[in-house]
């Protein structure tokens, strides 16, 4: 059968379909960076933002009260709490608190905390320039530890909040820390 | 649309018929024949998906917990979704562009044949393993059908690996069928069959295996990833890792929303192809269907997190996803409005293909309205994860999607056959139907709107009237179905049904009218020339 020949051949057509389909199942997978990228942009998610002091100016006129919490996972049982249940602070001034967690079990485990800041809207104004959520714990059987969290409040926050919620979910992730150990030493 | 034919150039095609025995339907790459398959196999999912649905009906028939576990109750409103997504309304959309895709552009068949025998036997293999979970220790998936992480990573049942498995093997079939269909509507259209007087049906399923051949990789890639966070210490899912489990949301509604569309589209085009046959009129607006359709399936692309809307993004976020969502009405209502126009001042009469294609059209358009209401990012908020939502899904998908293959099988079937189904009957399963479709998921509204939460076995006492409501017009919905098999056994096998003619319908126009009834195993050996 003859047919007009500017028109590609069917293996042709199929095979640049092919490539089409393939190059989506990438783009499923470029997804997952596109997503840290969008949420480290528009600082949602209590992602880490911009790790850099603040210096600029400490707003006296105003006070926000930062609560936080302390969490683990279904995987953990390691004993987790904020020594100091909220702070009050003005915005711009540096501020440290300290996040207790000790070991329990007679093994050496691997913790990591992750963070969420309630509400949404404020997450992008409560900055962290240290944090015990940045690496990972480890913690000896029996092991305890005071961990420091360093942020302040940026000015800008909207006038409307006055309550920010800073809380930590740790999970145990001594099997993957290892595996990773492993993967690290060939 | 005129088309020249040479009268009798189909007997000399008769000397290679279709091969005996059971092999003739394992080799086949004939597409008449590949679309039977799966429009049978789509059926059986459909009574199987029903069953399910079924049981989850009969729980909810009075509150409280009688009949199965919560835990059993899960595994069904999964495997529910899943069947009928899956199992029944795509391959019943392949099943129909294989039969009529090549009749209907004067192609003898489809391009790639054995690849078209691939993509149906790949899906009894799919799901044999996503069936055969049911009985394995620790039960079916009961995540629900979006399989939401970590539901489905962390806390998911050993057979989890069988469903994803089956997602990537469904998968393969869809993406293959897409290629199919895109090859053969781009290379084997008949002489003067340019793009602009194709049917309506072959446009909407052009359009749609392009969304298929862009969206079901994606849905492979989250499969994937779960499959690798469950046993390859990947974390992409997992916030502990410094992956996040609201990005799976992300990466399935992508997936997702366009997904709703592939289950539509062709839909649209029946109707466009059944209104303008029994209005006696041409179809109103054919280029502007055109481009609607293409434009709802542009707009598919960025509407995904209108199913995330309670995620906490950003009230940009909200107001972008929430304003694109409501866009979509525009292409739509140019299609309602076309569809309606078409009927104006028509010749009409009302044999079963176009009730259900005139149901369609009002039923579709009340489960659109639904969703108006709920890309009301606000609005949202009180009815997300509700019935309302349940109430709005069922009415686009069952009088949409479901009664457009309807409308489709009884239009076409003596075309397939050779016979006439009894119009009789086929009205009595019309209104049984429409009664039943109503009666069951028009109450899920009132339920939903007053808060009693989908995927839960139990509800509070003040919702039991409604639920008792949707409890019988489900089972009356499921016996109709059974009722419609019985009408297209006793057409197809029964032997006394009256034979149709080749056009079947007074005011039927297009190529596959031309053919004789039933259609010759090989059609359009000789391309026919369009004018």
């Amino acid at each position: 059968m003859s047919r007009t020949t500017t028109r590609p051949t069917n293996a042709q057509l199929a095979g640049k379909l092919s490539v089409a389909a393939l190059l989506m199942f990438g783009f499923g997978f470029a997804m997952v960076p596109l997503y840290d990228v969008f949420c480290e942009a528009l600082g949602i998610n209590g992602k880490p933002t911009g790790r850099l002091a603040y210096a600029g100016e400490v707003d006296r006129s105003r006070t926000v009260t930062v609560q936080f919490l302390a969490m683990n996972d279904r995987s953990m049982d390691w004993q987790f709490q904020p020594l100091v249940k909220a702070v009050k602070v003005h915005p711009g001034e540096p501020t440290t608190v300290k996040f207790y967690a000790k070991n329990p079990r007679g093994m050496d485990m691997v913790g990591q905390a992750v963070p969420s800041v309630a509400p949404g809207e404020g997450a992008l104004y409560l900055q962290k320039t240290e944090c015990f959520c940045f690496n990972q714990q480890t913690l000896k059987a029996g092991e305890s530890i005071e961990m420091p969290v360093r942020f302040h409040v940026d000015p800008a926050l909207p006038e409307h909040i006055h309550t920010l919620t800073l809380s930590y979910t740790l999970y145990n992730v001594t099997d993957k820390a290892q595996v990773a150990a492993k993967v690290a030493a060939q | 649309m005129s088309a020249v034919i040479h009268e009798h150039d189909h007997h000399h095609d008769d000397h290679h018929g279709p091969a005996k025995g059971l092999t003739r339907w394992l080799y086949t790459t004939n597409h008449k024949d590949i679309g039977s398959l799966y429009l049978w196999f789509a059926f059986t999912m459909f009574l199987i998906g029903g069953l399910f649905a079924l049981v989850i009906r009969a729980e909810l028939f009075i509150p409280g917990l009688q009949l199965v576990k919560p835990e059993f109750f899960n595994q069904m409103t999964t495997l529910h979704g899943l069947v009928m997504v899956f199992g029944a309304v795509m391959p019943a959309f392949t099943g129909l562009a294989n039969w009529l895709i090549p009749m209907m552009i004067g192609a003898p068949d489809m391009a790639l044949p054995r690849m078209n025998n691939w993509s149906f036997w790949i899906l009894p293999v799919a799901f044999g393993m996503l069936l055969s979970s049911l009985f394995m220790d620790g039960g079916a998936p009961n995540f629900g059908w979006t399989f939401y992480a970590p539901l489905s990573t962390k806390f998911g049942p050993p057979s989890t690996d069988y469903f994803i498995f089956g997602v990537h093997l469904m998968g393969i079939s869809s993406i293959m069928g897409a290629i199919n269909v895109i090859v053969t509507v781009m290379n084997m259209r008949a002489p003067g069959m340019t793009y602009m007087k194709m049917p309506l049906f072959v446009w909407t399923w052009l359009i749609t295996a392009f969304l298929l051949i862009m969206v079901m990789p994606v849905l492979a890639g989250a499969v994937t990833m779960m499959l690798t966070d469950r046993h390859f210490g990947t974390s992409f899912f997992d916030a502990a890792g410094g992956g996040d489990p609201v990005m799976f949301q992300h990466v399935f509604w992508f997936f997702g929303h366009p997904e709703v569309y592939i289950m539509i589209l062709p839909s649209f085009g029946i109707a466009s192809a059944i209104i303008p046959t029994f209005a006696r009129k041409p179809l109103f607006g054919y280029a502007s269907m055109v481009y609607a359709t293409a434009s709802i399936a542009g707009l598919s692309f960025i509407v995904w997190a209108h199913h995330m809307f309670t995620t906490g993004m950003p009230l940009a976020g909200e107001l972008f996803f929430m304003i694109c969502t409501m866009l979509i009405a525009v292409p739509t209502g140019v299609k309602v409005f076309n569809w309606v126009a078409t009927m104006w001042q028509g010749s009409m009469t009302f044999e079963a293909p176009m009730l259900f294609a005139i149901a369609f059209v009002i039923l579709f358009t009340i489960g659109g309205f639904s969703g108006i209401m709920l890309a009301l990012a606000p609005a949202d908020f009180q009815y997300h994860d509700t019935y309302f939502v349940v109430a709005h899904f069922h009415y686009v998908l069952f009088p949409g999607a479901i009664f457009g293959t309807i409308a489709a099988v009884y239009y076409w079937l003596p075309k397939w056959c050779g016979r006439m189904y009894s119009e009789k009957l086929a009205k009595i399963h019309f209104w049984w139907s429409i009664i039943a479709v109503n009666l069951t998921f028009f109450p899920m509204h009132f339920s939903g709107l007053a808060g009693m939460q989908r995927r839960v076995p139990d509800y509070a006492i003040q919702f039991a009237d409604f639920n008792m409501l949707s409890s019988i017009g489900a089972f009356g919905l499921g016996i109709g179905q059974l009722f419609f098999f019985y009408i297209l056994w006793k057409t197809i096998w029964g032997g006394k049904a009256p034979k149709a003619t080749a056009q079947v319908w007074e005011g039927a126009e297009g190529l596959e009218w031309t053919l004789p009834s039933p259609a010759p195993y090989h059609s359009f050996t000789e391309p026919p020339v369009v004018k």
